[in-house]
């Protein structure tokens, strides 16, 4: 089977492809947004202890 | 607490509290990283490569190696956040709840997956994206009330509250899981039967199945990992005037 073959998936490409690339999506957003809020929140509480410590 | 030993006692003691459990999940997001993306790997390989066209769908079974581990967690998730929910409700165990209601989002996650790719697979071979059929309705449900947990979590400003309420929400809810898992016996609709769960001759090749348990193996690795970042942001912002998260941020360890 050739790369071209694969990717064809039959005729079906489309709907195949798509769904892969959905759940590529979504699972990687579920990881990312979590991690992403963890960071926000750490220079945040950095910041607001650093003021604190200067007053 | 009598009849059971003291060490056993001392480890949940441990695991249950706030900074031990933050560095564990540090220390164990690497493994289960690496150990999600080799069954990720291998479990895409045999089911998009090595595993034969269906006979009677061609290549556009190949969608069942995401839907269906996906459906599946769907499920298992919810049933997990019910009980971690209820173990909160009944013991008042801050982790307990963290855990509830960092499962939502990932459980959110899965059954919209489950729904697209559905609807991806439903529109070729039953000529249509959507029907209201018992299997299909149960789910969309199922995404609602997921939806309804995090929402409420959301609404709720004080976090001991919101997170009773939330399990609450999440043990009524219950009772909608074994009527999508048998939605598809009880009412004879258009979506198909269970392949691989009649365990006595599972309808399905070997070829076909090994993939498609490594997908859900997988997946319930991702689950931990997604999981558990959530449960690392949530049990910070919560504990934020604890005396632990204060010094950790002093050290500068922004991580």
């Amino acid at each position: 089977m050739n790369w071209q073959e694969f990717f064809a998936m039959g005729g079906y490409a489309f709907y195949v492809w798509t769904s892969y690339a959905v759940t590529f999506i979504v699972l990687l957003a579920n990881v990312i947004i979590p991690i992403v809020r963890r960071k926000q929140f750490l220079r945040q509480q950095a910041l607001k202890q650093k003021r604190q410590g200067t007053l | 607490m009598f009849l059971i030993p003291d060490p056993i006692v001392r480890f949940f003691h441990r695991m249950a509290s706030p900074p031990h459990f933050y560095a564990l999940t540090e220390r164990l997001m690497p493994w289960l990283v690496v150990i999600f993306l080799l069954l990720l790997a291998a479990g895409l390989y045999g089911g998009l490569y090595l595993a034969p066209p269906d006979y009677q769908q061609g290549d556009s079974y190949r969608i069942i190696y995401i839907h269906v581990p996906s459906a599946w967690m769907s499920l298992f998730i919810y049933v997990v956040m019910a009980v971690a929910g209820g173990i909160g409700l009944v013991w008042r165990i801050k982790l307990a709840e963290i855990v509830a209601v960092s499962s939502a989002p990932v459980g959110a996650g899965f059954t919209f997956i489950a729904l697209v790719t559905g609807s991806l697979w439903g529109k070729p071979m039953w000529g249509t994206w959507w029907v209201w059929d018992a299997r299909l309705t149960s789910e969309l449900i199922l995404l609602f009330l997921y939806l309804g947990v995090i929402g409420l979590y959301g609404a709720i400003d004080d976090k001991r509250t919101a997170s009773k309420a939330v399990a609450i929400l999440a043990l009524v809810g219950v009772v909608n899981i074994p009527i999508i898992h048998y939605s598809v016996e009880w009412w004879n609709t258009l979506h198909q039967g269970p392949t691989v769960t009649k365990m006595d001759k599972p309808s399905i090749h070997v070829s076909m199945l090994i993939p498609l348990l490594l997908m859900a193996l997988a997946f319930k690795f991702y689950y931990l990992i997604a999981m558990l970042q959530r449960a690392r942001i949530e049990l910070l912002s919560r504990e934020r005037n604890a005396y632990w998260v204060k010094s950790m941020i002093s050290l500068g360890a922004e991580r």
